[in-house]
């Protein structure tokens, strides 16, 4: 399927619109703040517009993955092409995107988000065109990892977040900022060098032979899912080899320090609390899923035999961040602590199901990363909300804002429950899901993880006694409730949380095919 | 004979260009006397004239002077490198305010650099020991004085001195080494070399000895740890404009030099043209000890630079550091290794130069040196410190910028040949000089300026050079299949 607007791809558009944007806010005068805020808002929801149509004509059916020609809104052009010399082959790096049933929900996942962010950020005052021509930047590397199909050009958009991040945390966060925003900064670089030496190492194993017989040195993912094209005697040739796994490892901490998997959470709360409102928002709704998004993508098809021999070690971190990330979050008095650290315990679910390498719980892993993205970002709102009107986030600090504010809590009920996995809301189904899968696959794993589920519900209920219910302090009396430009960005992450909650098959058809396929195809091994 | 002769004269016009250009330097010197600022624009119509000639030398493959000179790809490619360094390097020094402590000698600075200039065209083409053993020393009395221009400067004249007397050691290094391999070898080119190596000789042990030496003699300029201990005080010391010169020309030249002395004497001829990679000749594994040699430097180098408080020393740190990157191509005995250290070397000109211009403008503007003086710099001067954040983290390796492609061709290459251990230091290494390179993009961004700090007004002639440097930064990370194109194709070296 193609789609293209004024002879340019759609994806091009979806990616390369923040960019455009970014120069137009670069272009206008430092004092025209609204005009600047415009600029991003309206680049955004076209984005957002954009996102909708691929999702809505996006052919359900199509298995994507491994198979070329089943991706849709491809895009492919050779960008960089070094003819050979005698002792070195050709080298192809190619300007290849296309989405499947993986990417489709995540690409209208960040195209929501990067609205829903510019509508937080407008209260900012401080340097207002710098930081939106960063947060401009950032939407397109964001956009860009989900859509790339070569592994060179996925790691440049994965490379290209981490400063405009680093300097959003750092210029416009809290007190903390700084040692913050280098923590974030030092633990994603990390990954990516480790990143960077596997993607090399597979590019120089990766050959294929085009039509005129030669062959190809290339970066392209899905040549490198396919066995045949591994040179004999390379580093990575065969199956269940010690590089292979050496690789596989290197290539999961490197995706597991964005998740964040235990014991790589630690830059998290950190970055979580200094970060400006809208950043945690991004941070949480979409930054942690590009981790897991890039094992589906990367890891699990390209070395399936090592995704098989770890499985075990995935699903032993994946428990041990639900129910650690949990037991942090009980343990919180901050607010917006409480929320980072169950956003670790609710990405371990999406580790688990993932795991698990069956349909089940593959499904449950990315609607979760959905879910988590539109959940999430709603609480991180709410605390925002709250520290906009009071400069503070404790959870003590709080009690009776229900009567005080009720259109707040009505909406901050919803993202609670949903969080807390109440049947109804869009969280319990992909837990579920999860959840279910997992007990295929590993028994007492699963087991332990669920009780995780016990211990969100406590720190959540606690949190609604605490700040929501109980008697009202006077200082207190005199908080407005939410504003018009509030009640924009919390309904519609509301809807979908409902929707989702109530009737999920839309989203669940729009990823099954490309799930199954992923798992038949890692559990086959290579063919 | 004869013919010969008017043959090479005519393949040695750029040097002549140079020479020529040198003279009129120093004539131009006298005749304007005052005004003689203006003596930069004869050197810059020199160079340009150079730069011309070089272009034409495309696609030789030449042996001049009876096999002293070498006029092939290999040089070429490092000509053109060495003078956009050279043209950079002018155009900096005009803009110096640190060189008019010596305003009235500045006619002499100018023609001392095409000295060096010269001298390294010299280092890149030579194939005889002798010779090369003349250009190394050319560069480097002309580079002494250079360190040491703004002598009424106290760390400027002490800068020149360490240089001298750590040159002198290196250069002592360099000509006993090369006195063992003309005594071991009874040949002082080095295709002569080559051939009586091959045969095999019975002085291993001196063969051993002359080697190491050699090794250490271009250890100290190409600064690789443990014989880099000059290079932060002459950095430090020396004008910005010198300091950035050693950092980038000379040691390039330093590196082409080696390569080709290494690639052509210590190998198998006829193992390379076919496969790409190299047998060593039997008994000498030099290019272990550049492995253990190129890890010690990234290591050592990144982690010494971390406790730096001067913007300059800082940098020293840095460029020794990517030299022993840059080492680890030789190390795998491939020309591939060679064409990712000549990809890296051509940008690593760019944004390290790039970053010492900043420097540069920072001192002439705040007059500092000191990190801490750059706090709130993005604020005062937004391009400046954008410009600063750019070129800082390309030399982190960061995408998209040149510097992330520098680092993939050098790492690729060196995972390629199997060396991992090396590509995981190396790797480490990174992480490591994040941290440092982020500490002044932090100053400059995450620091609010004090009250008192006005902006920074550039003027438009440094934003143009800055430009000029920003653009290869910035282009050669998207776009780079043509300096990789010329790269590999500039791997020839007459006589393979």
């Amino acid at each position: 399927m193609e789609f293209q607007i004024f002879g340019i791809g759609i994806l091009t558009w979806i990616v390369f619109l923040p960019i455009v944007g970014m120069l137009i806010v670069l272009l206008l005068p430092n004092e025209q703040k609204n005009a600047i805020r415009w600029t991003a808002a309206t680049v955004t929801g076209l984005q957002l517009v954009l996102a909708v149509v691929v999702t809505m004509i996006f052919d359900r059916t199509a298995l994507g993955i491994n198979d070329s020609n089943s991706f849709q809104f491809v895009e492919q052009f050779r960008w960089i092409v070094v003819e050979a010399v005698p002792w070195v082959g050709k080298i192809e790096i190619m300007y290849f995107m296309g989405i499947d049933g993986l990417s489709v929900l995540m690409v209208l996942l960040t195209a929501l988000i990067s609205v829903i962010g510019v509508i937080s950020s407008w209260n900012i005052e401080k340097m207002v065109k710098g930081y939106f021509a960063l947060y401009l930047l950032l939407v397109t590397g964001m956009m860009g990892v989900f859509v790339a199909l070569d592994f060179f050009l996925f790691f440049i958009f994965w490379e290209v977040m981490l400063l405009p991040m680093y300097f959003l945390i750092g210029i416009w966060g809290g007190a903390r900022r700084e040692y913050a925003a280098i923590k974030f900064f030092i633990y994603t670089f990390v990954g990516g060098v480790l990143m960077l030496l596997v993607m090399l190492a597979l590019y120089f194993s990766v050959a294929y032979t085009n039509e005129a017989g030669e062959q190809i040195h290339t970066f392209n993912l899905l040549h490198m899912m396919n066995a045949a094209n591994y040179v004999e005697g390379s580093i990575l040739y065969g199956l269940d080899t010690t590089w292979r796994y050496v690789a596989w490892l290197a290539l999961f901490i490197s995706f597991a320090i964005k998740v964040p998997l235990f014991p790589f959470h630690t830059w998290l709360p950190d970055a979580h609390v200094e970060a400006p409102t809208p950043i945690s928002v991004i941070l949480a709704g979409v930054l942690l899923k590009l981790g897991t998004y890039g094992m589906l993508r990367v890891l699990f098809p390209i070395l399936p035999d090592a995704t098989i021999f770890f499985m075990y070690l995935m699903a032993s971190l994946g428990m041990i961040s639900i129910i650690y990330g949990a037991l942090c979050a009980m343990a919180q008095q901050d607010f917006k602590k409480l929320i980072a650290y169950s956003s670790i315990s609710h990405m371990g679910i999406v580790m688990l199901g993932m795991a698990a390498l069956n349909t089940q719980g593959t499904v449950g892993a990315v609607l979760q990363m959905f879910n988590h993205g539109t959940i999430t970002a709603m609480l991180f709102l709410i605390v925002g909300v709250l520290y906009d009107r009071t400069s503070k986030r404790g959870v003590y600090d709080f009690g009776g804002i229900a009567n005080q504010m009720p259109k707040y809590t009505g909406i901050a009920m919803v993202a609670m429950f949903a969080a807390l996995g109440l049947p109804g809301l869009s969280g319990f189904v992909s837990e579920l899901f999860s959840f279910l899968g997992a007990f295929d696959s590993f028994r007492w794993i699963t087991i332990i993880s669920v009780t995780g589920i016990v211990l969100t519900a406590a720190y959540i209920l606690w949190t609604v006694q605490r700040v929501f219910l109980g008697s009202l302090s006077d200082v207190h009396k005199t908080l407005p409730d939410l504003t018009g430009r509030e009640l924009l960005m919390f309904i519609p992450l509301a809807i979908i949380v409902i929707f989702l909650g109530v009737y999920p098959a839309p989203a669940i058809e729009l990823m099954n095919a490309s799930l199954s396929h992923l798992v038949d195809f890692v559990n086959g091994g290579m063919p | 004979m004869a013919e010969h002769i008017v043959e090479s004269i005519y393949r040695f016009l750029p040097e002549i260009a140079l020479t020529v250009t040198l003279v009129a330097a120093i004539v131009a010197d006298l005749i304007l006397k005052e005004r003689n600022r203006n003596v930069a624009w004869v050197v810059l119509g020199g160079l340009a004239v150079t730069a011309v000639l070089v272009l034409r030398q495309i696609g030789w493959s030449e042996s001049i002077f009876s096999d002293m000179i070498a006029v092939d790809p290999f040089a070429v490619f490092f000509k053109v490198v060495l003078l956009v360094a050279g043209l950079f390097i002018v155009l900096f020094s005009m803009k110096s305010r640190e060189l008019e402590h010596n305003a009235t000698r500045i006619g002499e600075y100018y023609m001392l650099l095409t000295g060096v200039i010269f001298g390294m065209f010299l280092m890149v083409g030579a194939t005889n020991l002798l010779l090369m053993y003349l250009a190394f020393e050319l560069t480097s009395i002309s580079s002494y004085v250079l360190a040491g221009f703004t002598k009424s400067l106290r760390k400027s004249a002490e800068a020149s001195m360490k240089y001298i007397i750590f040159g002198a050691i290196s250069s002592g290094f360099l000509i006993y080494g090369i006195s063992l391999l003309v005594g071991i070898t009874g040949a002082t080119d080095i295709y002569g070399v080559r051939d009586a190596l091959q045969g095999g000789v019975e002085q291993q042990m001196a063969l051993h000895i002359a080697t190491i030496m050699i090794i250490v003699g271009f250890s100290y300029k190409i600064t690789v740890v443990p014989f880099h201990f000059w290079a932060p005080d002459v950095y430090h010391g020396a004008p910005v404009t010198i300091t950035t010169f050693l950092a980038t020309a000379s040691k390039i030249a330093g590196f082409a030099m080696m390569i080709r002395f290494f690639k052509i004497s210590y190998v198998e001829s006829g193992s390379v043209v076919a496969s790409g990679s190299w047998e060593l000749v039997e008994g000498v594994q030099w290019n272990v000890i550049l492995a253990i040699l190129a890890a010690l430097t990234i290591m050592a180098a990144n982690l010494m630079a971390l406790w730096q408080e001067n913007i300059k020393r800082l940098l020293a740190f840095s460029s020794i550091a990517h030299a022993g990157f840059i080492l680890m191509g030789l190390v795998l005995l491939s020309d591939e290794g060679i064409s990712a250290m000549m990809i890296y070397m051509a940008i690593y000109l760019f944004m390290n130069m790039g970053a010492f211009y900043v420097v540069m403008l920072v001192s002439n503007k705040l007059d500092t040196e000191w990190i801490s003086d750059y706090e709130g710099l993005g604020h005062r001067s937004p391009f400046l410190g954008v410009a600063m954040a750019i070129f800082l983290v390309a030399l982190a390796g960061f995408p998209p910028t040149a510097g992330f492609i520098a680092k993939v061709y050098i790492f690729g290459a060196t995972i390629n040949a199997g060396w991992i251990w090396l590509v995981a230091v190396a790797g480490l290494a990174t992480v490591i000089s994040l941290y440092y390179y982020v500490r002044v993009v932090r100053n400059m961004f995450l620091v609010d300026p004090a009250e008192s700090d006005g902006p920074v007004i550039l003027d438009s002639g440094s934003m143009t050079i800055l430009v000029l440097l920003l653009i290869p930064v910035l282009l050669l990370g998207v776009y780079f299949s043509p300096i990789v194109e010329w790269a590999k194709h500039s791997v020839t070296m007459f006589g393979m």
